[in-house]
């Protein structure tokens, strides 16, 4: 990284506005940097930090709602905010290209894989159709997809995200551009294939001296792919610096709070008694979903096969997987949001995996769950108060005494218990989780399912619920079963874990066994292709 | 492929089944004795003794309607008492003026309306969006025989640009029969015309919210490829499902528009067979009128396959 | 400091749902479509309601003297006890000497009654249908096999073939007409039961031991209520033309009530040298319907946001 060249990026002084009504005038404001050939420069922050705002804008392929009022974006020198839409348009997949968040819907569906690549050479080149063809199928080979004859034809349907992901680069970068802006590119990917798409990136762009732009919200990723680092905070560049001295010696307060909130991926000691009774046991538990059709062999897919777990009070199972692995299914039905096809579910002594609805209302108070996001798992037409209340004045408690229960648990989660007769979305992502904390404690519940409850949470929100969740755990003495993707939280709030995949526990044993010494192969590549395992975040040098 | 059309095939079973049904108790949900009212009111006890025998009326009402559907299948509709003829031969000839009606008036609507729609959503918000927009909901409001009789009353009577009313066979003069045919045509359109163009502009501004439409802009391609080639086609499957659909808007309004031009087409006789309660000939109407319709949305749905690759099961 | 950050982090979010939650009764009826549409159908309603005071005489007198006159001609009427009124035809009279000002006025009660009737006794069909067919699963496939039956039947035809079976009157042309729309309440609510019902409040609902009938009632049934006033409107509008259509073609309203649709089937014979009979319900009628279906497009836009992306 010769510094003695022109930086690729220089972004001056740029503030965008935001249209009148929002909640700030300036979606990014005052915001300086630069990126150099062959240098990824991260930008990190939370949700509404404007990250990819700024991303867009060097595109030019902002909101029309959304207006760049100030400063410039030097590509190469030139001015790309003055430069006209043709110019602009003569620059994309030339000079710079963007990959995106959503590999499933960045692909037009209605044409091959080979055409839309096919379409940049046609727009930007005099390449005779062979050229164009020839000049494809190298880049797909270098992307490293198999059979690029195949995967040319291929329409994006037939092609899995990590596949996707590799076309919307092989596009990106079959005009050598000086510039690639990838955000959020591996968000929507399972961690192993996250590992292989940015080891992909790291790969090219070092070999071409591509400049990359990279936005991320993952510290775990900064680690791994990161030359320099940009922390912003509501729109404003907060501290920027090599990423080694960001991550060990961060000089602001906010990048300080961030960094330490990022869950270490080294299971925390917990003293784990082995003594209290159970709480929940499966045995052989399995759920298959067939969908029929006339004039076709039944799709048979086992979502879940021989689950075994037992939770005994006061302790968290943390179940860990990629999507698809079966470990939502396996909670839906321990909760009995659906059947399960077979095996048996003991709640104490009750067997609840095959009781009918009538008889298991009453079961129903002693298993209660809590889901992944925030803005949908509270009906937005009744106050909080009424939603947390519904469950006891269902099983006969009277209203008032409702009231005080939701009272006493407001507090319990830490929110004002005069609040309760708000509506759900006058609370923020972080505060309406607790609340469907104090719901689900609301009816004294023996078993506590968290279903990737802190997964749409930012990171510094994230650790004060799952700070929440433990409390709550030791307090009540609770067993709690914790489904989640993030193996960082799982290593800091689970005794036990299960990983899953392909709908069978594959390793399951105490925290410390499964992270320290993990047997099974895959979990070895599961933590394998973690990001950022090398670093412990949050233990500044001073 | 040969999968997805079989599956569709069967879909549409169930859906006949219903419809067959129900065209069959029609004759039963009448008060008075189902011969007699098919015989008409000129009937001789001896005619309505022949009818309840080939109808099967003294069966139980289940063998009834599988000799009913019997004869449904093998062409045999039955007689109407009133046009004395079978219904069958009152349909061959009366279809040629609906069939002229209905093709004129899908060309002129979906090659009007497609393009309209596409630059009223490219042009989002412009006065041309407006005034496509402001006609769809006049289209939708005002009744097919209004528009009718206002296009009659300026055009032939007014100007006399064309002639009033009637029909001539397309055999027997064409020029005459194109003549004919375009205030028919012209009326039946503005309905049709006013919800494609609707859904065309809702489609592709839909589709051009798309993360691909994103991706493309990000390609540097032009906006015209980027609307041609990646935004119409994403829309054609609701364009043409809505195409599909309104093709009961064309029958209905075909009822109506015959009537105001004088056409002597299957409209036309469906509301002289409800005036003279001729039974027989309601009840094929209608059944033949819903299984053109059935067949249709079967066609485009199968049509599906050839814009959108992912649509194969 | 943590706090503040997750304040940051979601006012925007807050701030949207907000403004989407609190005000969207209070938009829709700000909406300019809305407050134009409403005007007119206002009016429209007055003129119906107050039609005996607006001038006019009994609808269904013959004065065979007086017939054919054009618009603004002077007619002179003998009344029942012998003597003679002279007044002005404004709109003429039709073939058999009745006032059309007056048919059109005392029409618009029929028009907006079965508007009104259709979209109420359809939505209400509609949603207990719609409801037992998203909740009751084995129903479900019975109840929509039926409804697609009836929607392959397009929807004029099946009312023509109802009144056939039934004979023309206003009640029968108002079921007519509700029928072919009931399939159409029937999906719009089942698909929102479906939707809903896999929505994690639901789901947290189910878990805390909540009976059927009031999840049903207190976290399904709320999501309906707005696309339902949308679609009823726009049912509404729909029943009107068909209303006409019927009436136009002599299947419909019997010509002793007065109705825009069976005006206008009276004018047609003689259209050529008497337009007015056909022109001036024609104008009231499409007025009527032009003002629903704008009311309908502001209710669409404010109500129901998703609905007005598919049509």
């Amino acid at each position: 990284m010769s510094d003695t060249k022109r930086p690729v990026l220089e972004v001056r002084n740029l503030s965008v506005t935001l249209p009148a009504g929002a909640d700030r005038v300036h979606a990014v404001e005052k915001v300086s940097f630069t990126v150099n050939p062959g240098e990824i420069v991260c930008l990190v922050g939370e949700s509404g930090s404007g990250k990819s705002v700024i991303a867009f804008t060097v595109m030019g392929l902002l909101a029309k709602a959304l207006k760049p009022t100030s400063g410039e974006i030097l590509l190469e020198g030139e001015n790309i905010l003055t430069v006209g839409e043709t110019r602009l348009r003569e620059l994309r997949c030339t000079r710079m290209s963007m990959i995106f968040q959503e590999p499933m819907t960045a692909l037009n569906p209605v044409m091959t894989c080979g055409q839309q690549i096919d379409e940049v050479l046609e727009t930007h080149t005099q390449l005779d159709q062979a050229a164009r063809k020839a000049k494809i199928i190298a880049i797909l080979d270098r992307v490293k997809l198999p059979e690029p004859e195949r995967i040319y034809a291929s329409y994006p349907h037939q092609l899995s995200g990590g596949q996707r992901q590799r076309i919307m680069i092989a596009m990106a970068l079959v005009l050598d551009p000086v510039l690639l802006i990838a955000d959020e590119p591996t968000t929507a990917l399972d961690v192993t294939t996250q590992a292989e798409i940015l080891k992909l990136i790291a790969e090219l762009q070092t070999l071409e001296g591509t400049g990359v732009l990279f936005i991320t919200h993952d510290f775990g990723v900064v680690a791994e792919i990161a030359h320099r680092v940009a922390v912003l905070r509501w729109g404003e560049l907060v501290e920027m610096g090599p990423t080694e001295k960001i991550l060990s010696r961060p000089e602001h307060g906010y990048t300080k709070m961030l960094i330490s909130s990022v869950p270490s991926i080294h299971p925390a000691h917990r003293g784990v008694r082995k003594d209290g009774p159970t709480v929940l046991r499966t045995e052989k538990l399995g759920k298959t979903y067939s969908g029929n059709a006339f004039f076709q062999k039944a799709r048979v897919v086992k979502a879940a096969v021989d689950v075994n777990l037992d939770i005994r009070r006061g302790e968290t199972l943390g179940i860990v997987g990629e999507s698809g692995s079966g470990k939502s299914t396996v909670a839906r039905c321990i909760a009995r949001l659906i059947d399960p096809s077979e095996g048996k579910i003991f709640l104490g002594d009750t067997e609840i995996a095959t009781m009918k609805a009538g008889k298991l209302r009453p079961h129903r108070r002693r298993v209660q769950i809590v889901f992944q996001d925030p803005y949908r798992s509270m009906n937005p037409r009744i106050t909080v108060g009424d939603s947390i209340i519904e469950g006891p004045m269902n099983f006969g408690l009277k209203r008032e005494e409702a009231l005080a229960r939701a009272r006493g648990l407001m507090e319990t989660v830490r929110l004002d218990p005069n609040s309760l007769d708000r509506f759900p979305h006058q609370f923020s992502g972080g505060q309406r989780q607790r609340i469907c904390i104090a719901r689900a404690l609301a009816m004294e519940p023996e078993l506590l399912i968290a279903d990737e409850a802190v997964s749409a949470l930012d990171v510094s929100v994230q650790k004060q619920v799952l700070e929440l969740l433990d409390e709550i755990r030791v307090r009540l003495n609770l067993a709690v079963l914790f489904i989640t993707h993030d193996l960082r939280v799982a290593a800091q709030i689970c005794d036990y874990v299960a990983v899953m995949s392909k709908g069978r526990v594959v390793e399951y044993g105490s925290a410390e066994q499964v992270f320290g010494a993990p047997k099974d192969d895959y979990t070895k590549a599961l933590f394998a292709a973690a990001p950022g395992r090398h670093w412990e975040f949050g233990k500044f040098a001073a | 492929m040969l999968d997805f059309i079989i599956r569709r095939l069967i879909a549409v079973i169930p859906v006949l089944t219903v419809v067959a049904v129900f065209v069959f108790l029609m004759l039963r949900l009448t008060p008075g004795d189902p011969a007699a009212v098919i015989a008409g009111d000129n009937a001789t006890s001896d005619q309505i003794d022949d009818i309840r025998r080939k109808l099967g009326l003294d069966e139980p009402i289940w063998t009834q309607f599988v000799i009913w559907i019997g004869n449904m299948l093998q062409g045999n509709f039955g007689e109407s008492f009133f046009f004395k003829k079978t219904v069958a031969e009152l349909i061959a000839q009366r279809i040629e003026p609906t069939l002229a009606l209905a093709v004129c008036t899908l060309i002129f609507a979906v090659a009007l309306s497609v393009p309209l729609g596409v630059l009223a959503a490219y042009r989002q918000g412009s006065v041309l969006d407006r005034v496509v927009m402001g006609f769809s909901v006049l289209g939708f409001s005002v009744p097919g025989f209004v528009i009718g009789y206002c296009l009659i009353y300026i055009f032939a009577i007014e100007l006399g640009w064309l002639p009033v009313q009637g029909y001539v066979r397309i055999g027997v003069n064409f020029w005459g029969f194109l003549e004919r045919m375009v205030l028919p045509s012209l009326t039946l359109s503005v309905g049709f015309i006013a919800l494609i163009s609707r859904i065309t502009r809702a489609s592709v501004l839909e589709v051009l919210n798309e993360d691909y439409i994103r991706t493309a802009r990000a390609k540097g391609l032009s906006n015209r490829v980027v609307l041609m080639r990646h935004a119409l086609r994403n829309a054609a499957v609701p364009i043409l499902t809505v195409i599909g659909l309104g093709i009961a808007i064309l029958i209905g309004g075909a009822v109506v528009t015959e009537s105001v031009f004088g056409l002597p087409g299957l409209g036309r006789l469906t509301v002289e067979a409800v005036l003279s309660r001729d039974f027989p000939t309601i009840q094929t109407v209608i059944l033949m009128f819903s299984v053109v319709y059935v067949v249709i949305n079967l066609l485009i749905d199968i049509s599906y396959t050839l814009f959108d690759p992912r649509i194969r099961y | 400091m943590s706090t503040i950050t997750e304040e940051v982090v979601d006012s925007a979010s807050i701030a949207a749902a907000s403004t989407k939650r609190k005000s969207l009764w209070l938009t829709a009826i700000k909406n300019p479509n809305v407050i134009i549409g409403g005007t007119i159908l206002l009016v429209m309603l007055m003129v119906a309601i107050l039609a005996p005071f607006l001038g006019t005489v009994d609808p269904t007198r013959i004065d065979p003297a007086g017939r054919n006159k054009k618009p603004g001609a002077e007619i002179t009427m003998r009344l029942d006890d012998g003597t003679t009124v002279k007044r002005v035809a404004l709109m003429g009279t039709d073939s058999l000497g009745r006032d059309v000002y007056s048919r059109v006025l005392y029409g618009a009660r029929v028009s907006l009654a079965v508007g009104v009737a259709v979209a109420i006794i359809a939505v209400a069909i509609g949603v207990v249908i719609g409801l037992i067919s998203g909740y009751i699963r084995w129903l479900d496939g019975i109840i929509m096999r039926i409804m697609d039956g009836l929607m392959a039947i397009p929807g004029i035809l099946l009312a023509i073939a109802l009144v056939s079976i039934w004979r023309a009157g206003l009640i029968t042309v108002i079921f007519a007409i509700v029928v072919p729309d009931v399939p159409r309440v029937v999906r719009l609510v089942r698909s929102i039961v479906l939707t809903v019902r896999e929505e994690p409040y639901v789901e947290g609902a189910i878990s805390v031991g909540t009976p059927s009938w009031v999840l049903m009632f207190r976290h399904i049934l709320p999501n309906c209520v707005a696309p339902l006033i949308v679609q009823g409107t726009f049912l509404a509008a729909a029943a009107i033309l068909v209303e006409a259509a019927l009436s136009f073609l002599g299947i419909g309203i019997p010509p002793e009530i007065p109705s825009w649709g069976n005006i206008m089937a009276e004018g047609r014979t003689l259209f050529r040298v008497f337009p007015h009979n056909i022109l001036y319900p024609g104008i009231f009628l499409a007025f009527t319907v032009l003002a629903i279906n704008i009311m309908g497009d502001g209710l669409r836009d404010t109500l129901d946001p998703k609905m007005s992306k598919k049509v």
